[in-house]
């Protein structure tokens, strides 16, 4: 079997697991979609009351959508290879022929399946409880920004994966540490021009504000830290960036992992 | 001419274990972490296994048996010497080697929950690109083998222990490895079972003669069973490669016995101090004490009855027993292999009794 027949074959292997749970875990439509859609009904009320543009609850809902899938990359993702360690499946693939990067993707892939319909909920309830215009300048903008926004997203993911491996709880720590700066950082629930400039141009740096950034200034018409095609110009690049360096990491702490036995469970 | 299924030369492995990490105000002495902490797993180990062997590796726990294993599946990297499997180094090649590889790890809990039996068994296939229509004739076959058919659409967290333990050792086999690494396979598993995965194991070697299988057991019986040629390990060192055979021949030299006495007694801790007597190890049950004696020459028996009687011993029963792979282990190790509450000695008794 060629090198990338494996890859792809191992890749969608992993990635029946993440969807076979969406379909068997019956918790998801209650934890990931009812919770988020009363957070955000907290804001939409808030906005409402202070009678502020109605885009201002659209920026909320897109918001909640967006961070699923920057929980998911964080825990679904980054977290994955700890667990898998733990659970024992870490070893059977490192001595499997498939690539570790296989793995990788096809937890990407699952992840972003998942998140995708737990998000898509999100915003159909958002959009219908809190009638949110919806009038982008152009849908296909709209899906590439979207498009980029996952791949810098997920890409990001991988590379955390990487250091999860070795760092195991320190990663775990240290991304418990980031998580509500970048849920501030990112403008989950505000638009990021509040920011002073140079502070929103830091937090740009996270691919979850370019990308919300982006999406807002087209679904919503907007002004947003950069252009469009500036911001979609460096997701792109972040998302080859996080991609190359997931997959170097990942050799180098394989190897690292091999030599200091950090592989399998037994001698942590 | 094939090169050896696993060759190891003076391989060993050392873990360092991690220093806590000190805070600049942490006040506990310093001292407990600056001395150098090493642990020696694997110390010097050369073994030769050849094609379509079934080689056992035995010792007791911590002995170094699975971290052979997990430097051989490429999992860890030696700290010296060198591994190969199927003629490629296991650093320099470990890409080669893990299409021809399998492991199966008694008592591990791989797998995924929210997937039944036969999914997860599939997954593992796919990673080795194994066809999904192959893949499954496998499965089915398999599942009958260790009795799990019926639980085939059952999710695997609704499984018990063992019957996860079953579904390990398929996935060992599903990718039809050209070596195959058990790691104490039939832990936990009911005498059945057992059974039917030995006879399973010995088909598995017949129907290909190039297949290699390396065991590791804490069953002697089913080493002597199974294994063409045993290692016996014990702190990191190889102490004994052979036949299981030729390894028993080695303590024939001592005639065996084997007495059964009332709970109790107490005089079979002294009894090392008996001459001609070359070992003793006795299993302390809670109905009776199992002592077994290897004595220098076959009249010694006498002194050692009349010995055990003396000190207000009650003998159940006496036999003359041919020495198994765990007298060839104790001879060996000096301990038993699976025996926490044993005591045993060479020729010199421990004080104050076990």
């Amino acid at each position: 079997m060629s090198s990338l027949r494996l890859f792809l074959t191992a890749a969608l292997a992993r990635t029946y697991p993440r969807v076979a749970w969406l379909f068997r875990s019956n918790s998801w439509m209650i934890q990931e979609t009812v919770l988020p859609v009363l957070a955000v009904a907290a804001f939409a009320y808030a906005y409402q009351a202070m009678h502020a543009p109605p885009a201002y609850t659209g920026l909320v809902v897109l918001g909640a959508a967006m961070t699923t899938f920057w929980l998911n990359v964080l825990w679904g993702m980054g977290a994955q290879l700890y667990w898998e360690r733990d659970n024992g499946n870490l070893e059977l693939y490192v001595m499997s022929p498939a690539p570790l990067m296989a793995i990788l993707t096809g937890m990407a892939l699952g992840g972003m399946t998942t998140t995708l319909v737990r998000a898509s909920a999100i915003t159909l309830a958002g959009v219908w409880l809190f009638e949110v215009p919806i009038q982008p300048s152009s849908w296909w903008l709209l899906a590439l920004a979207f498009v980029l926004t996952l791949a810098a997203l997920y890409g990001l993911g991988m590379l955390l994966a990487s250091l999860f491996l070795v760092w195991g709880r320190g990663a775990w720590h240290w991304v418990s540490l980031l998580q509500e700066p970048v849920y501030l950082l990112s403008g989950t629930n505000f638009p990021l021009t509040v920011f002073p400039r140079l502070l929103a141009v830091v937090a740009s740096v996270i691919p979850l504000t370019l990308g919300m950034d982006a999406m807002r200034q087209v679904l919503f018409r907007m002004p947003g830290v950069f252009a469009v095609a500036i911001e979609l110009s460096v997701l792109a690049a972040l998302a080859v960036v996080f991609f190359v360096a997931a997959r170097g990491a990942l050799r180098y702490l394989e190897r690292r992992a091999r030599e200091e036995g950090k592989l399998s469970v037994r001698w942590q | 001419m094939h090169p050896p299924a696993i060759r190891t030369h003076r391989l060993t492995r050392t873990y360092r274990k991690a220093r806590p990490r000190r805070w600049p105000w942490s006040r506990s002495p310093a001292s407990a972490d600056t001395a150098e902490r090493e642990f020696i797993a694997l110390k010097d180990v050369t073994l030769e296994v050849q094609p379509g062997e079934l080689f056992g590796l035995l010792g007791p726990n911590g002995a170094g048996k699975t971290t052979l294993i997990k430097i051989l599946t490429t999992l860890l990297a030696p700290t010296s010497g060198t591994a190969e499997v199927d003629g490629l180094d296991v650093v320099q090649h470990a890409q080669a080697i893990r299409p021809r590889i399998n492991m199966v790890s008694g008592g591990e809990s791989s797998g995924y929950g929210i997937l039944n039996v036969r999914e997860n068994l599939w997954l593992f296939a796919r990673i080795y690109g194994v066809p999904t229509a192959v893949a499954y004739e496998r499965i089915e076959r398999l599942l009958a083998v260790v009795g799990l058919t019926e639980k085939a659409s059952s999710r695997i967290s609704y499984l018990s222990t063992g019957q996860r333990q079953k579904m390990n050792f398929c996935r060992g086999f599903i990718t039809d490895p050209k070596i195959l690494f058990l790691d104490e396979p039939t832990l936990g598993l009911d005498v059945t079972s057992a059974r039917a995965i030995r006879a399973f194991l010995r088909q598995w070697m017949q129907e290909k003669p190039q297949r290699t299988l390396l065991l590791t057991t804490h069953y002697m019986a089913e080493a002597e069973e199974l294994c063409d040629r045993v290692a016996i390990i014990d702190q990191g060192c190889v102490l004994a490669c052979d036949t299981p055979a030729n390894l028993k021949r080695q303590v024939q030299k001592y005639p065996l016995y084997e007495l059964r006495l009332a709970p109790g007694t107490n005089g079979w801790s002294t009894l090392g101090q008996l001459s001609g007597v070359h070992q003793a190890t006795a299993t302390t049950t809670p109905t009776t004490v199992e002592l077994k004696v290897a004595l220098v020459e076959e009249s010694v028996i006498g002194a050692v009855v009349q010995h055990l009687v003396t000190t207000g011993g009650h003998i159940l029963s006496l036999k003359k027993v041919e020495p198994t792979l765990e007298d060839v282990f104790i001879e060996l190790v000096g301990h038993g292999l699976n025996d926490d509450t044993a005591a045993s000695w060479n020729q010199a008794p421990p004080s104050g009794g076990p």
